[in-house]
């Protein structure tokens, strides 16, 4: 057995008992033929004290539910791998959101933001008996795109969402907006563009790239913001 | 008066579950201007319908001719003929339809050259009544359940459905008449319990692979909508079937999907021998998943299997045009190079036959109703997916019939509420006096207990308990020891014990509920394996070995039946299996082979 101590620094609070958030030193043995990502040692310390609390569910980077902030970058706990970290790792919630227990934040204005964008198609054209035909070429434009697994990791990242997570759309709903503006089956690319021809909506995207640097999907906002910039200069002139 | 009293609000339908069959079944009732609430222990978009990879089965004949007929015949013959045949040409039939409204919901499926879905190959997909596989697995990409959770998610945005977002449901409230009047739930970030009085009630719970140790399934699959029925009276039918996913990543068990056999993948053993031309000279690497992997666990068992521990076989791709994979299955490349440690373009994919899927649960008839043991509905009850037992998968299910299962009955479980509700068939009745009681004698005994067991040692031995005693291949012996050690378990589980006793997003409290849950599922299967002397699909015993009077070990004269567990007295009974389609001539039995 590979067997080998962890050392942790986590971020702590349960509003029921503590007037300030803190942060706790742990270790906890690992077996290095058993456990792979850090999920797997979040298991093993939460065997051991019970009141640690995070989400999880897929374990395989699908869900979006595990994400937050290992060794000051955002990510998904079932997606990191153990044998890469720096010790003590430093767990802390996501950042820019309420902490609500632990490393469960309140994700409520992401949703909110998320929800803006009218994440859904919009086609009021009568509906036809089979499939809406698009072309592979034209189902490519979605590839990038539709895979969000809406962790908030790129939100959270994002300074200009830090500021303004009220008036902002954040990496994660404008990519989503993108995805619905690019799909050939939608009819509201207007209106879309209307919505976030807003200083704050859109333009507050300073093109940090903080969002790509940590998307574990891959994917990459920001060209997806620069896309729609792309379309509203263009029906500009 | 009851001494405990819980805030009750009301609704026309609470919905338990937002997974594909619960949001599919909300766009019906929301559309539909019904008061609906949609509970669910995780946001939306993470529950595991998710996760689900290859593809959602519709004849719709894009690439090549394909008929429902088709379809039905592969899926009677896939349950090893346990499926009811009036709930299985329902479904097919109704595919092409929930497919293609999906498609119009904005799911971004692949397309064939001339625009339409891209369909693929599927294990047990034939064309013409088994003769040659079909095209028939209608995908986006490896990523089709995520791809289809969100748009549905997506829809329901639209709809302005209500969702209760981490809240868990804990119990169904039942009267007197045997009427379920609603569901006491948990709202996980206060702690508090309300109650949701509902004039219908629909289980979208999901399934409850987290019985095993070794399982594709998310940590949320703790059966919860199986617990709630059984506590609450209701059997659960064909418990025994259990679908282990040939390819699994070893050690890891993250699924990899049978879409990257349809993709031309091939299984080999050791000697580099594809093993399966041997199993199943026909269908070979796409016979069915029982087929592949009993066959698999042979090889392994003969020492034919890979790696130092000769433990695993292997999925090998590297044929394949690294364009074909890069397009069709970029997840699975993901998955392999996260999970295995390997790039599948290069080198072959270690895998093992993992649980997946429970083919029983719930039983309901087509219509999405939940039914007694004689078949009549449960007022005010309706399920589906895979916590309900329609029951389209019998004793094994075909790929990619799950997600169609998720459309197919999740609509027509909300179409069924609508006309109940709207017909005044069921109403608001009066909740009992002690409706709560139960429940809250269960979260005090929780928080009180003290010099417990440890709920993270009992479901591991649990776990541990179902992998061993109730497996791919299972046997006499091993089962009976089993049912002894499972009822042992159930000892602990009554007496577990958490140390966080705070009220909010107190996750130790959640993961207690949830194995009051897996315990009665743990129970149920166990009971049901123990009790089928045959094989059949996904069961197989070595005791019912295959002889020229049984092939396969199948004995119809005994056992085509369906099981019902019931919890109280841990009993059986048994119903017989719906032969009569509703419009086609009955599929009749016969021996099953690739």
């Amino acid at each position: 057995m590979a067997t080998s101590t962890m050392q942790f620094k986590i971020y702590r609070y349960d509003p029921d008992k503590d007037n300030a958030p803190y942060m706790q030193d742990a270790s906890v043995e690992v077996d290095f033929a058993i456990d792979r990502k850090l999920l797997d040692v979040l298991t093993r310390l939460k065997a051991k004290d019970d009141t640690l609390s995070y989400r999880r569910s897929c374990r395989e980077g699908i869900c979006g539910s595990d994400a937050m902030n290992i060794n000051g970058k955002n990510g998904l706990a079932c997606l990191t791998e153990i044998k890469d970290l720096k010790q003590p790792v430093v767990l802390r919630p996501l950042p820019g959101l309420p902490v609500i227990r632990d490393l469960i934040v309140d994700m409520t204005q992401f949703f909110k933001q998320y929800h803006s964008i009218k994440p859904y198609l919009i086609n009021e054209g009568p509906r036809p008996e089979r499939e809406r035909l698009q072309s592979p070429e034209e189902r490519e434009e979605l590839n990038g795109l539709y895979e969000c697994i809406l962790c908030a990791c790129c939100s959270t990242s994002c300074p200009s969402f830090w500021w303004n997570p009220d008036k902002f759309v954040g990496p994660a709903g404008l990519l989503n907006a993108y995805r619905f503006i690019a799909d050939t089956r939608d009819q509201a690319t207007n209106e879309r563009l209307d919505d976030l021809e807003d200083p704050y909506r859109l333009f507050r995207c300073h093109t940090i790239m903080n969002c790509v640097d940590v998307c574990p999907k891959g994917l990459n906002p920001t060209r997806a913001i620069g896309k729609i910039k792309e379309m509203m200069v263009r029906r500009a002139i | 008066m009851s001494k405990l009293s819980i805030p009750v609000r009301k609704f026309d339908a609470v919905i338990v579950g937002a997974g594909g069959s619960g949001l599919r079944a909300a766009i019906q009732l929301s559309e539909a201007g019904l008061k609906t609430a949609v509970l669910s222990k995780v946001f939306p978009t993470r529950s595991h319908t998710v996760a689900a990879q290859g593809g959602v089965s519709a004849s719709l004949g894009n690439s090549e001719e394909d008929h429902w007929h088709w379809h039905m015949y592969d899926t009677v013959k896939g349950s090893d003929w346990l499926g009811d045949q009036d709930a299985i040409e329902y479904m097919c039939r109704k595919a092409p339809e929930v497919v293609v409204e999906l498609e119009h919901f904005g799911m971004p499926f692949d397309r064939t050259d001339e625009g339409k879905i891209y369909q693929r190959p599927f294990g047990g997909h034939m064309s013409n009544f088994g003769e040659k596989p079909v095209r028939r697995a209608c995908a986006a990409a490896d990523r089709t359940g995520h791809a289809m959770l969100h748009a549905l998610y997506q829809r329901n945005v639209r709809a302005n459905t209500q969702f209760f977002v981490e809240w868990m449901a804990l119990d169904l409230i039942r009267d007197q008449s045997g009427q379920v009047l609603g569901v006491i739930a948990l709202e996980m970030e206060t702690g508090e319990v309300v109650a949701f009085h509902a004039k219908a009630t629909v289980f979208a719970t999901g399934g409850a692979g987290r019985i095993f140790y070794s399982s594709t399934n998310a940590f949320i699959n703790t059966g919860d909508g199986l617990g709630m029925a059984a506590r609450a009276g209701i059997a659960l039918e064909d418990m025994e079937f259990w679908q282990f996913h040939p390819t699994g990543v070893a050690g890891a068990g993250v699924l990899i999907t049978e879409g990257v056999r349809g993709e031309g993948g091939i299984l080999r053993n050791s000697t580099n021998e594809r093993f399966m031309e041997r199993y199943a000279p026909n269908a070979k690497d796409l016979a069915s998943r029982d087929v592949v992997s009993r066959a698999m666990v042979t090889e392994i068992n003969e020492g034919r299997g890979c790696g130092p521990n000769k433990d695993f076989v292997l999925l090998d791709i590297t044929h394949l045009d690294p364009a074909t994979i890069m397009k069709r299955l970029p997840g699975i490349r993901e998955i392999s190079i996260q999970f295995a440690g390997i790039d599948p373009i290069k080198a072959p994919i270690p895998v093992v036959p993992t649980c997946h899927y429970q083919m029983g649960g719930v039983p309901t008839n087509y219509k999405g109703q939940v039914v007694g043991d004689d078949g009549t509905p449960v007022r005010g009850f309706y399920a589906a997916g895979e916590v309900a037992c329609a029951s389209v998968h019998g004793a094994n299910r075909l790929g990619t019939n799950s997600l169609l299962d998720l459309l197919v009955f999740g609509k027509a479980s909300g179409d069924t509420v609508i006309e109940n509700v709207r017909s005044g068939e069921i109403g608001l009745k009066e909740l009992p006096a002690d409706f709560a009681d139960r429940t809250m004698a269960r979260l005090n005994r929780l928080n009180t207990q003290t010099g417990g067991a440890n709920v993270n040692e009992t479901r591991l031995e649990l776990q541990r308990t179902m992998q061993k005693h109730c497996g791919v291949f299972r046997f006499n012996d091993m089962l009976i020891e089993g049912v002894a050690k499972i009822l042992d378990i159930e000892k602990a589980v009554a007496r577990t014990e958490i140390k966080d006793k705070s009220h909010v997003w107190n996750t130790a409290r959640v993961e207690a509920l949830e194995l009051d849950n897996l315990i009665e599922v743990a129970k149920a299967t166990m009971v049901s394996a123990e009790a089928r002397k045959e094989s059949r699909g996904a069961h197989v015993r070595d005791d019912a070995p295959d002889t020229p009077a049984n092939p396969n070990g199948r004995d119809d004269v005994n056992w085509h039946k369906h099981t019902l567990w019931h919890r109280d007295g841990n009993r059986l009974g048994f119903k017989p299996v719906i032969m009569k389609p509703l419009s086609v001539e009955t599929i009749a039995l016969k021996t099953r082979s690739y």
